[in-house]
């Protein structure tokens, strides 16, 4: 789960990393209230769960309040990458000596956690990468012996940071961005820029961080973070369903029992010269009701012109997903055409059991390969 | 021979006592494997069906003389189940269990360096040695015993190619199922390598998926390591970057872990990939027939 810049501030805040003052807004209004709040000269930042918000005119900065409410006016409704921008940041403005990055990944190659950082900040680090591999620091930890003072200087040092009192700050940051990114169980904590003011004081200017959704249950402050709003309208009914559902743009949809074969069900597709509409995985139940769940799911979308079942049963029974057809027929009236294809756990009673139903649009094919192409074709008309 | 469970698994299931490692317990007992415990802390002394349970996984070792461990608890207790098969001195553990947190993977994969466990999964559909021993949840009816060795990240998708496989005439040593996740206790190098060791195996099949690098590992190591011929199959082509597609480690983050990088890789170092399952199933008959 990705949390917006102002969340993952918050969480900073609460490991101790410094960052500056800010409020949230969602109308041009409360921007201008904040700003005044505030006092001084603000940023207004676009929350968007992208980058390029910047080149996309989504931060900008604000001297007066009424600056900041006609800033916030156009940034929120705003596109940024397929993101509309609902929700603005309002922060107090820093001024800038210099820009440093520092982050702390999830190495899975690896697999331990991999500290970076370089003095040339505030631009991309994967140029940074290509073009000065040299100034760019790594440092990876073992997750047995933890963070010690050592991994921070070796940072501090290897990256060249001369001044005492930043040498000080920066290796401070390091032990609690560590604590950050176990603490929270995140995948990634980023800050680019990670900023030096005139005063000489360190700060976080920006937060990227992302959590393990395997870990939220023993996080509830944090999965309670997660926008229902920005997600796309059918993956959030599909979460509230318990369906696992990604959505294409193709007018197949595609349903499957279990990831890779899903996935690969997906490829197939379009190997065969169609466009998947979605992925959405049964998983490893896949009951009646779940079948039903998921073909609500999928016949919201407007664009599928086909349906196209592919089951491999091993835990899930065939003979169940049959049933959950026949029962979505019933319920949801579906007049789109359904190819399946069963295979595996009582696969020969699923069969019949669409066999004797005798439901017009449900189209049996023996192999994933021929259940593909019939489902293409059908999409096409 | 086959590898990872044969006839010597003497296979202690953790949480035998629930559902699902009831199901698929008395399943892998009635596929010949040797199920000799249980373990659900409390309920040491009952038993499932004839197969003792123990409270822990020390007690059942000492009594039964177990040698691998399969994980059904849930995921909240499934790092736990895995530090204790760890301590009582098992050598193969398969954890099925989904939904494990990764920053617990990263610390158990650290612990075991060393130890000399092999750890399958979490995630996993387990291992299966037709006509030997399943451990796990892979339904062994659409395998039959032969030549092949399969190693994939998914369950389904293993089914899938082994179905096209049996369909063709083609049988399997050992199909490995490694698991889903970000960090998984065996990687496709170690499996490959057991397989390159084991003589029942002359052909292996790898089914990777998108996300990470370990396609890419595998790919250095077929070339260098391997003298067997390698089939892969990579699925994820059409993946959307920034979306999991349904395995927490099958997402594709910046430029890396694509499914064209991966058959790039493979193919620069002459495996070969096939476009679809039932192509790959093709490719490895074509080499059974070479």
């Amino acid at each position: 789960m990705d949390l917006y810049e102002y969340q993952g501030k918050e969480l900073f805040g609460r490991y101790g990393i410094p960052v500056s003052e800010g409020r949230l807004a969602t109308s041009a209004q409360e921007a201008r209230a904040a700003a005044a709040e505030l006092g001084g000269t603000v940023v207004v930042k676009a929350q968007v769960l992208t980058g390029g918000r910047g080149k996309a005119g989504g931060i900008k900065l604000a001297e007066t309040p009424e600056d900041a409410e006609a800033h916030a006016g156009e940034i929120l409704g705003m596109d940024i990458r397929g993101h509309t921008v609902t929700k603005v940041w309002v922060e107090t403005a820093s001024d800038i000596e210099r820009e440093y990055y520092l982050s702390l990944t999830f190495d899975r190659s690896a697999k331990q956690p991999l500290f970076m950082i370089t003095t040339q900040g505030g631009v991309d680090i994967e140029e940074v990468a290509a073009t000065s591999p040299d100034a760019l620091v790594r440092l990876h930890v073992d997750p047995l012996e933890g963070c010690h003072p050592w991994h921070a200087r070796r940072l501090v040092y290897g990256a060249g940071i001369e001044d005492p009192s930043e040498q000080k700050q920066v290796a401070a940051i390091v032990a609690k961005l560590y604590d950050t990114f176990t603490g929270s169980e995140a995948m990634l904590c980023e800050i680019n820029p990670l900023i030096v003011t005139p005063d000489g004081e360190v700060r976080a200017l920006d937060a990227k961080v992302t959590i393990d959704d395997n870990a939220l249950f023993r996080h509830p402050d944090l999965a309670e973070l997660r926008d229902v709003d920005a997600a796309d309208p059918l993956e959030a009914l599909a979460r509230e369903k318990g369906v696992t559902y990604v959505r294409l743009d193709g007018d197949v949809g595609v349903l499957g029992n279990g990831a890779g074969l899903t996935m690969s069900t997906v490829d197939v597709v379009t190997f065969v010269g169609g466009r998947p509409a979605d992925f959405c995985d049964l998983g490893g139940g896949g009951d009646a009701q779940g079948v039903v769940d998921a073909l609500e799911v999928i016949t919201r979308d407007p664009q599928v012109r086909s349906i196209y079942f592919n089951i491999f049963g091993g835990i899930t029974r065939c003979d169940e997903v049959a049933r959950g057809i026949l029962q979505a027929l019933e319920q949801m009236g579906i007049e789109l055409p359904i190819v399946v294809r069963l295979d595996g756990t009582n696969a020969e009673e699923g069969r019949r059991l669409l066999g004797e139903s005798g439901a017009a649009n449900v189209h049996p094919e023996a192999t994933m390969l021929d259940g593909a192409r019939r489902a293409v074709e059908l999409a096409a008309g | 021979m086959a590898i990872l469970v044969d006839t010597g698994t003497r296979l202690v299931v953790q949480g035998l006592t629930g559902s699902e490692g009831r199901f698929h317990g008395l399943r892998n007992r009635s596929h010949g494997t040797q199920v000799v415990a249980g373990v659900t802390p409390g309920k040491g002394g009952q038993d499932v069906e004839g197969i003792p349970v123990f409270d822990s996984v020390a007690g059942a070792v000492a009594e039964t003389g177990a040698n691998t461990a399969m994980i059904f608890v849930p995921a909240p207790f499934a790092a736990d189940a895995m530090y204790e098969a760890i301590d009582a001195g098992i050598g193969t553990i398969v954890c099925i269990t989904e939904g494990v947190p990764a920053h617990e993977m990263l610390r158990i994969h650290a612990f075991l360096r060393g130890r000399g466990v092999t750890l399958i999964g979490p995630n996993c559909p387990g291992a299966l040695s037709p006509g030997r021993a399943n451990v796990g949840i892979i339904p062994a009816e659409i395998f039959r015993e032969g030549s092949v060795g399969l190693v994939s990240r998914s369950g389904t998708l293993t089914y899938q190619i082994g179905h096209e496989l049996t369909q063709l005439g083609l049988g399997n040593s050992t199909i490995v199922g490694i698991g889903g996740d970000p960090v998984v206790g065996s990687s496709f190098v170690d499996v490959l390598a057991r397989f390159e060791a084991d003589p029942q195996t002359e052909q292996v099949v790898m089914v990777g998926e998108i996300g990470g690098d370990e396609e890419e590992k595998a790919a250095a190591f077929i070339e260098s390591e391997m003298t067997k011929p390698v089939v892969a199959y990579i699925a994820g082509f059409t993946a959307p970057p920034g979306k999991t597609m349904g395995h927490a480690g099958a997402i594709i983050s910046g430029s890396e872990g694509t499914a064209q990088a991966k058959k790039d890789a493979l193919e620069a170092r002459g495996i070969r990939v096939g476009t679809t399952p039932t192509e790959t199933a093709e490719l490895v008959l074509q080499l059974v027939s070479a």
